[in-house]
């Protein structure tokens, strides 16, 4: 119960955070892609710049999370075709709906309804890889 | 107390992202959103499809309470923390926007063209808003991941993959931006 509250605050903050940052703005991904402002880089390079660090941190001191197992952000498969093609597929849409996976749901809990139809969008997306999966490449 | 009101600048929000990330690692989690389409797809009926959705969800249901949480985030950053917050853009890209039929640039905090209520009748809008998230969707699950899986959590553990992933993002969004958007707005 406890755990879950805190998932839940966790989920709040960060969608707090996206949107006071603007983040979850259509206009703001597209000014990001006309390179006509710094706040979208300014937003992601601050957050890699601190992630970074924190990341490093914890595995120079070998931190342990709450349950006091080593933290572990595990490896992704190597390859370049699915991260490139797949990236591109994703570029694709997050200028298109100005919305990635987490700000479509800040959008619909802030009353732009017409986002759903972007989160429809995006489950039936992800059921159709994984129904043409075993045929890309990877 | 005046500045909560306010839009919050990059600085402050960027490593406030950080900050979301650790404390999933913190208490044993990854930050990534994208995953939670893939669980929404099981507790819809997709693992009776194929392979890809047979997976004990209930192992998610952490997810998803982050993501709902993003879901009540929204709700009180836009009518609590906010009045009216609508981004300060460049001048160039308003009158951009403005040339593109975009009348809402500079007025709203997303284009009522394409987030307002009349959206829901008008079949371009629709069209545009259900590709859009179909590309999302298939593309975040295609790469493994999306802006917060691998451009944030994956570049910050230095994973090639996830750099790999990060500058396709960033050729997609050039190629719709550039080439496509002249085309249909």
């Amino acid at each position: 119960m406890i755990k879950s509250i805190i998932y839940l605050i966790t989920g709040t903050f960060f969608g707090i955070v996206m949107y006071k940052s603007e983040a979850a703005s259509w206009f703001r991904i597209y000014e990001m892609f006309n390179f006509q402002s710094i706040h979208m880089y300014g937003l992601m390079g601050s957050a890699l710049a601190v992630g970074i660090v924190i990341v490093q941190f914890i595995k120079r001191k070998k931190v342990k999370d709450i349950h006091g197992a080593p933290i572990v952000i595990a490896a992704k498969d190597k390859g370049i075709a699915r991260y490139l093609i797949g990236g591109i597929l994703f570029g694709l849409g997050w200028a298109l709906a100005g919305a990635c996976p987490g700000p479509m749901f800040v959008l619909a809990g802030a009353g732009y309804f017409p986002i759903l139809v972007v989160i429809l969008g995006a489950v039936l997306g992800t059921w159709l890889y994984g129904l043409v999966k075993n045929r890309l490449p990877h | 107390m005046e500045w909560i009101l306010e839009p919050w600048p990059w600085y402050v929000t960027g490593p406030l992202i950080a900050l979301t990330m650790f404390t999933l690692l913190y208490v044993g989690k990854n930050f990534g959103m994208s995953s939670n389409l893939r669980t929404l797809c099981t507790l819809c009926g997709a693992d009776k499809t194929c392979d890809f959705f047979c997976f004990d969800w209930k192992g998610q249901r952490w997810n998803l309470l982050v993501m709902t949480g993003a879901i009540i985030g929204g709700f009180v950053a836009s009518n609590y923390l906010s009045e009216n917050q609508v981004p300060d853009l460049n001048p160039a890209t308003i009158e951009q926007l403005h040339a593109a039929g975009f009348e809402s640039a500079g007025n709203a905090y997303v284009p009522t063209e394409l987030f307002g209520n009349e959206s829901f009748s008008d079949i371009k809008t629709l069209a545009i808003l259900l590709i859009g998230g179909l590309l999302v969707g298939f593309g975040a699950r295609y790469a493994g991941g999306c802006t917060s899986g691998h451009s944030i959590s994956g570049i910050s553990n230095l994973q090639l993959p996830s750099l790999i992933a990060t500058i396709g993002f960033f050729i997609g969004g050039l190629i719709m931006v550039h080439l496509i958007f002249p085309l249909i707005f």
